[in-house]
């Protein structure tokens, strides 16, 4: 085979390497779902956030509208405080409630932010102070229990 | 009696060892000079890219046959088993996430190591035992930077690229089977994946393991073919090491990275 063919060849090959590349990336990956929008960050404390990773996503109407960014634990309130990377092209109301959600039966779990009506609007570095924790399937199992225990005593008084 | 065979015993047990990390420096040179010297490789790139055609174009149609299969047999046995869970919907994640961390840059580099690993072995092996390569040295030509460099550099080049196309053919595969054969529905196959890969932490990580994977094959293969006994059956000899050894090369470095990459954070 002449050089020139083997050149061309080798060109096809690299060529198709970096597309195999970018279509693991972009079709695959999440690149195209990266924002470069600017972002602005607020955090929320929650007594329980069950099973929410970093980087899950925090939706309102369904709508992801930012990321988690950091999950830590308060020292002096024994509560967990998220950081939220909101996308700077949604707006939200200062009373506006994060609570954490399921998405589905077994699905992973999301920050759900559910808007306010107040006029001012969240500012970066602001806090989320309406939250609802998420639910723990032992605690809502006891309590049903506890309540079906107590039903079924009052008629035998 | 016994006293004489325990001894010689120990003895040849101390001189394998011996001989063996004697190797081991010896390899470690060899791909230092390798380093040093590769100035005529990436000056003269010809000779580069005749390498790459030999390492990487002829190794494609085995690679993208064997990437296209192995993710349709991923995608028929995640289903049997996803399906029972109601989440067959997530066959597009498992095809995705186990091509992308482990089988694209595994069973590519075992692959390239057997396809083209043994090829490199044999022909440099062949070259020592034809003495062309101390012709070579006669004429005052380095060989390590004439024939195994340029060999070295193109497979290096060749390996994250076949991975690539290793994993981007099983996912392919994948989504023939699953979404094509089984039905399961085609947006929740891709949005699923899209929402589970991610780019630094599975891809990128991906690509630095055929890298390294890339790497070592290579270094194997030149290093076998340079210190093979110049004789056919030592060239043969030498061939089979460089499949095995770099075999298991890939196997113990898949473990040490994914170690190193999957377990560090926990999320």
């Amino acid at each position: 085979m002449s050089r020139s063919m083997i050149d061309l060849w080798v060109g096809i090959f690299v060529a198709a390497g970096f597309a195999g590349l970018l279509f693991l990336a972009l079709k695959v990956g999440n690149l195209a779902s990266f924002s470069t929008n600017e972002m602005y960050s607020v955090h929320a404390k929650f007594a329980n956030i069950g099973g929410l990773k970093v980087r899950g996503p925090v939706k309102s109407a369904g709508v992801v509208v930012g990321r988690v960014a950091d999950i830590r634990f308060d020292n002096e309130s024994y509560e967990a405080i998220v950081s939220m990377n909101l996308d700077a092209g949604y707006q939200f109301p200062r009373d506006t409630t994060a609570k954490i959600l399921t998405s589905g039966i077994l699905g992973e779990q999301y920050v759900g932010l559910e808007a306010g009506g107040d006029g001012v609007m969240l500012k970066h570095g602001d806090r989320l102070r309406l939250t609802q924790s998420a639910v723990v399937l032992e605690n809502l199992i006891s309590q049903f229990l506890f309540n079906k225990a107590s039903e079924s005593k009052e008629p035998a008084k | 009696m016994e006293v004489a065979s325990l001894r010689n015993r120990l003895e040849r047990l101390g001189s394998t060892v011996t001989s063996q990390v004697w190797r081991l420096g010896y390899a470690s040179r060899f791909l230092f000079h390798l380093v040093m010297h590769s100035g005529t490789a990436l000056r003269r790139f010809r000779l580069t890219v005749a390498e790459i055609y030999f390492a990487g174009v002829l190794s494609l149609i085995i690679i993208l046959v064997s990437g296209l299969f192995v993710g349709m047999v991923l995608a028929l046995q995640g289903y049997e088993t996803l399906q029972r869970f109601g989440a067959s919907e997530s066959l597009g994640v498992l095809v995705a996430l186990s091509l992308v961390r482990e089988l694209g840059p595994v069973v590519a580099g075992l692959l390239f190591a057997s396809r083209a690993g043994s090829a490199i072995t044999a022909e440099i092996g062949l070259m020592k035992a034809t003495e062309q390569i101390s012709a070579m040295e006669m004429m005052a030509v380095d060989p390590i930077a004439r024939v195994v460099a340029p060999r070295f550099w193109g497979g290096v080049i060749s390996m994250p690229l076949l991975a690539a196309l290793f994993s981007a053919a099983g996912i392919f595969g994948g989504y023939l089977v699953g979404v094509q054969l089984i039905g399961v529905d085609a947006g929740a196959f891709w949005s699923q994946m899209q929402a589970a890969v991610d780019l630094r932490n599975d891809i990128l990580n991906g690509v630095i393991k055929s890298v390294v994977f890339g790497v070592a094959v290579t270094w194997i293969s030149v290093f076998e073919g340079y210190d093979a006994v110049p004789t056919a059956e030592g060239v043969s000899r030498a061939t089979t090491r460089t499949v095995v050894t770099s075999s298991l090369a890939i196997l113990a470095l898949d473990f040490v990275l994914t170690a190193l990459m999957f377990t560090g954070g926990n999320h």
